[in-house]
C-alpha cells in the first residue's frame, strides 16, 4: 500500500472538517471516521425540547462529515463506538452524580474513546497517526524524550484542560493541527476552502446532554435503567448543621451552585459540598467555598516524568478558571499530588479536573478528590 | 484510494443493473412516457409494456400475471402482505407467526401489528439457521390469521422449507407469505410447488433497478390494502405505476430465469472456492449457518479475535466491498439479530462478515480477496482490536 494515511476524527463541525480538508490539501491520505457514541433516538422525553441540532451523533451532523468528506474526495466511514461510550463515559458520569461528584465526560471520552477506542480503530484501517480538531499543540522534547502538550495559541479556545490524560503513546501519535490557529483562522480557512460547515456553531460543552440540562438527562437516564432519581432526595443543611429545607435528588446539585436551592435566608447561599452518603447537600456563605489546597488522584504526567520534590505551576480546577499558582508537592503515592495556592480557590468540586500548568507547558494533571 | 482495484461482494445488499435492464430502462424512461391508465394511444403504450414486464416477472415464479401485484420494493411488498393480509381479516382475536431472522421490513411490520393489538409468535431457529416446520405446526393457534416465514435468508442465505411449512399451513386454512427477496434468481422459484399465498420480490437484487418490487397474491387470497388512492393493481397498490422501472424489472426477470442454472454454478463454485480458502487459511474462522440448503453465492463467516466493523474499512481502504454481520450503521449497536438468533456470542457476531457473490465475479477476484482476508484479520489479530 502506499503511504499510510491519516485517520480524522470527524465530528461534522468546523474545526474537524478543516482539519481534514488541511491534511488532504498538505497531499496527505486521509481517511475520515464520525464516532457514533450516543443514540440521541434513546430517552425521548429529552428530544422533545433541543429537536437534536447541534448535538453530538445526530444523522445531522453525520450527513455534515459525510458532505465535507465528499467535497473533499477521501474515504469516510461511521463507527460505532456507542457500547464502549456508555460503558465508560455515561455510566461513569452518571455514578460521580449520585456520588456527590461533577464530572467532566469529555476527559473520559478522550482518555477512553477518542484516543483509546477511536486509535485503535485507526490502526485496524493502516493509519498511523491520527488527527483531531482539538486546540492544543504536541511537542516532542528531545532533551527530556518525552512528548509535551502546550496550550493552543488561541487560548480563548484551548481545549488542553480535557486532555491531561492523554499518554506518551497517544501523544507520539497524535495531530492537533489547529492548535496553531484562531477560531477565526479556522472559520476563515474552512470558508476559503469552501467547506459546507464553514459557518456552523460551535457543538455544546457535552454532547450527549441535550440543552445542558444534565439533571433531566440524569433523571431520564435514571428512569431507563429502573432506578427512581428521587432515591437521593435529602436534606439541604448549614455548614453549623441547621436542617433548611428538602432537596429532591444532589445530582441536581453542584458545588458552588448558587441557584435553584428552594431555601430562603438573609443572605444569599451557595452549595459548599454534597454528601453521598446521607444524601445531604451542605450550603453556605461565599467565602466558605474558598479552599487553600487540593489533592488530585490517578495524575497522569504529561510534559514531565512526575514530582520528586516540590515545584511551582499554575492549577486550573475547571475549564473556565483561570490557572491559579500552587506549588504541587508530591505524596506518599506516585499517582496523587497535592497543590497548595498561593491565594484560596473559590469552589474547588471533586470529580473537576485538576490540571497543572507550567506556562503554556502541561505538566500533567489529576482528578480533584 | 481511486486508484485501486475494486470488487464487489455485497450482491445481497444491492447488485449492478444488467447492461440489457439498463437498456431497456433508458429507452423506456425515454419513451414510454404515457400513464399506463390512460386511454388514449400514449397510455395504452405504457400499459403494453406494464402487463409485458407482469407477464415476464409471472412467469420467473410460475405465477399467473394476474397475481402479480407491482409495488415500490421489497419493502413495500412485505408490508403490504404482513399487514393487508392480517388487517384483512375481520376476526376479534388475531395471532400471526413469524420467525426470528426475518428482514426488517418483516420484523418491524408484525411489530406495528403488535401495537394494533395481535398477538406475533417469533419462531426460534437452531445454529443452522433453518426453521423447523414442526414449530409453525406447534405454533399454530385457532386465532392464528397469518404466517409469514422468508424464503432464503439475507445474512446467511439459509433457505427455508417453505413447502413443508404450506402443507402445514394449508391444512389449517392458514394463509402463508414468503419474502423470497433473496430467492429470486438465486435459487428456483415456483409459487405452485412452494404453495405460498403470498411472495415478495424486489428488482434490485436481481440485476433490476431499485425502488420496484412486486408481490404475488394468490388469486382468492384476501388482502386489505395499506395505501389508498386510484385503482391500479387491482385495488392493492394505488399509484401511478412507475413503468421504466418496472419494465426493467421484467428485463431483469427474464435474464434471471435464463442464467438461474449458469449462475448458480458459477456462484456455487466461487463461494466454495471462498470458504474452502479462508477455512484452509485462516485460523479460527469458520462458517455461520448451515452450509447445506443455502443460496449459492452467500458465505457468513466468522474471524474470531476481529471487530467486523474495522474488518469492513480496512477491506474497503484495499479494494473490496463486504458487509458486517452486525449491524453498524449509524444508530444501531446491537448485533445482528440473526447471527443472535443462531446462538452467535455478540463476540462472534461482531466478528462476522457477510460475502455475497454475484455474476461479475471471478476466481481471480476471490483469491485476492482470500489474500487481503489474511492480510487483515492477522494485522487486527496482532493489534488485537477486541470485537
Amino acid at each position: 500500500m502506499p503511504e499510510a494515511p491519516i485517520a480524522v476524527a470527524m465530528s461534522g463541525g468546523v474545526d474537524s472538517s478543516t482539519v481534514a480538508a488541511l491534511l488532504a490539501r498538505q497531499g496527505h491520505a486521509i481517511v475520515g471516521m464520525t464516532m457514533q457514541l450516543w443514540n440521541q433516538r434513546r430517552l425521548p422525553e429529552l428530544a422533545a425540547e433541543g429537536g437534536g441540532a447541534g448535538r453530538c451523533c445526530s444523522l445531522d451532523d453525520v450527513y455534515d462529515a459525510r458532505r465535507v468528506a465528499g467535497q473533499i474526495g477521501v474515504p469516510y466511514y461511521v463507527v460505532n463506538f456507542e457500547r464502549q461510550f456508555e460503558e465508560q463515559v455515561v455510566k461513569p458520569f452518571v455514578a460521580d452524580y449520585l456520588a456527590g461528584r461533577t464530572p467532566i465526560p469529555c476527559t473520559l471520552c478522550n482518555n477512553y474513546i477518542k484516543f483509546d477506542r477511536f486509535l485503535e480503530m485507526a490502526d485496524a484501517v493502516g493509519a498511523r497517526m491520527m488527527a483531531t480538531g482539538h486546540y492544543a499543540r504536541v511537542r516532542y522534547d528531545a532533551a527530556s524524550g518525552r512528548y509535551q502538550l502546550l496550550r493552543a495559541v488561541d487560548s480563548s479556545k484551548d481545549q488542553t484542560y480535557f486532555l491531561f490524560g492523554l499518554t506518551q503513546q497517544q501523544l507520539a501519535r497524535t495531530l492537533f493541527p489547529l492548535g496553531e490557529l484562531t477560531k477565526t483562522e479556522v472559520r476563515e480557512l474552512a470558508q476559503s476552502m469552501g467547506l459546507a460547515v464553514a459557518a456552523k456553531g460551535d457543538s455544546q460543552e457535552i454532547c450527549f446532554v441535550p440543552n445542558g440540562d444534565y439533571a433531566a438527562f440524569l433523571s431520564a437516564y435514571l428512569k431507563e435503567s429502573g432506578m427512581e432519581a428521587g432515591a437521593t432526595r435529602g436534606p439541604i443543611v448549614s455548614t453549623g448543621g441547621q436542617r433548611l429545607g428538602e432537596h429532591a435528588g444532589v445530582h441536581h446539585f453542584t458545588v458552588g451552585q448558587r441557584r435553584g436551592l428552594g431555601v430562603a435566608t438573609g443572605e444569599p447561599l451557595y452549595v459548599i459540598s454534597t454528601d453521598p452518603r446521607t444524601q445531604s447537600v451542605v450550603v453556605g456563605r461565599k467565602e466558605e467555598l474558598l479552599r487553600g489546597d487540593l489533592q488530585a488522584r490517578e495524575v497522569n504526567w504529561i510534559s514531565i516524568a512526575g514530582l520528586t520534590e516540590p515545584i511551582r505551576a499554575e492549577v486550573k480546577i475547571r475549564n473556565k478558571h483561570a490557572a491559579a499558582p500552587a506549588t504541587l508537592g508530591p505524596t506518599g503515592d506516585p499517582k496523587r499530588v497535592r497543590a497548595i495556592f498561593d491565594d484560596p480557590q473559590r469552589a474547588v468540586t471533586p470529580g473537576q479536573g485538576a490540571v497543572f500548568y507550567s506556562g503554556e507547558l502541561v505538566l500533567g494533571g489529576g482528578w480533584i478528590e | 484510494m481511486n486508484s485501486v482495484q475494486r470488487s464487489y461482494f455485497d450482491h445481497n445488499a444491492t447488485t449492478p443493473l444488467a447492461p440489457e435492464v439498463l437498456e431497456t430502462m433508458v429507452s423506456c424512461l425515454g419513451q414510454v412516457y404515457g400513464n399506463a391508465s390512460s386511454i388514449h394511444y400514449f397510455g395504452q403504450a405504457a400499459k403494453q409494456r406494464l402487463e409485458q414486464a407482469r407477464r415476464e416477472l409471472a412467469q420467473l415464479i410460475h405465477a399467473n400475471p394476474t397475481e402479480m401485484v407491482f409495488t415500490g420494493g421489497g419493502t413495500e411488498a412485505d408490508n403490504l402482505a404482513v399487514l393487508g393480509a392480517v388487517r384483512a381479516s375481520a376476526q376479534a382475536d388475531r395471532h400471526a407467526i413469524t420467525t426470528a431472522i426475518e428482514h426488517p421490513a418483516v420484523m418491524a411490520a408484525c411489530a406495528q401489528l403488535e401495537r394494533e393489538g395481535v398477538a406475533v409468535t417469533r419462531l426460534a431457529v437452531g445454529s443452522s439457521g433453518v426453521v423447523d416446520p414442526d414449530d409453525v405446526r406447534r405454533a399454530l393457534r385457532p386465532d392464528t390469521v397469518l404466517i409469514s416465514v422468508m424464503h432464503a435468508n439475507n445474512e446467511l442465505g439459509t433457505i427455508q422449507p417453505i413447502a413443508e411449512i404450506s402443507r402445514i399451513a394449508r391444512e389449517a386454512g392458514v394463509p402463508l407469505h414468503a419474502d423470497g427477496v433473496q430467492a429470486l434468481g438465486k435459487i428456483r422459484v415456483d409459487v405452485n410447488e412452494l404453495g405460498v399465498d403470498l411472495y415478495s420480490l424486489s428488482a434490485h437484487k436481481i440485476y433490476g433497478p431499485k425502488g420496484v418490487g412486486a408481490l404475488y397474491v394468490r388469486k382468492g387470497t384476501r388482502l386489505a390494502p395499506v395505501t389508498f388512492g386510484g385503482h391500479h393493481e387491482r385495488d392493492r397498490r394505488p399509484g401511478t405505476e412507475n413503468v421504466p422501472a418496472i419494465a426493467a424489472f421484467g428485463a431483469a426477470a427474464v435474464l434471471a430465469g435464463q442464467r438461474l442454472d449458469a449462475d448458480a454454478e458459477h456462484l456455487a463454485a466461487l463461494r466454495d472456492r471462498l470458504e474452502c480458502a479462508v477455512l484452509e487459511r485462516i485460523h479460527s474462522a469458520g462458517v455461520n449457518g448451515s452450509r447445506w440448503k443455502r443460496t449459492p453465492n452467500t458465505a457468513n463467516l466468522y474471524f474470531d479475535g476481529v471487530d467486523g466493523e474495522a474488518m469492513v474499512i480496512a477491506l474497503d481502504l484495499r479494494g473490496f466491498a463486504v458487509s458486517t454481520g452486525a449491524a453498524c450503521s449509524s444508530g444501531a449497536i446491537t448485533p445482528s439479530h440473526v447471527l443472535t438468533a443462531i446462538g452467535l456470542g455478540s463476540e462472534r457476531a461482531r466478528a462476522s462478515l457477510r460475502f455475497s457473490l454475484g455474476r461479475s465475479n471471478t476466481a481471480a477476484q476471490v483469491d485476492a480477496l482470500v489474500d487481503a482476508l489474511e492480510l487483515s484479520v492477522a494485522h487486527l489479530r496482532r493489534i488485537s482490536v477486541h470485537a
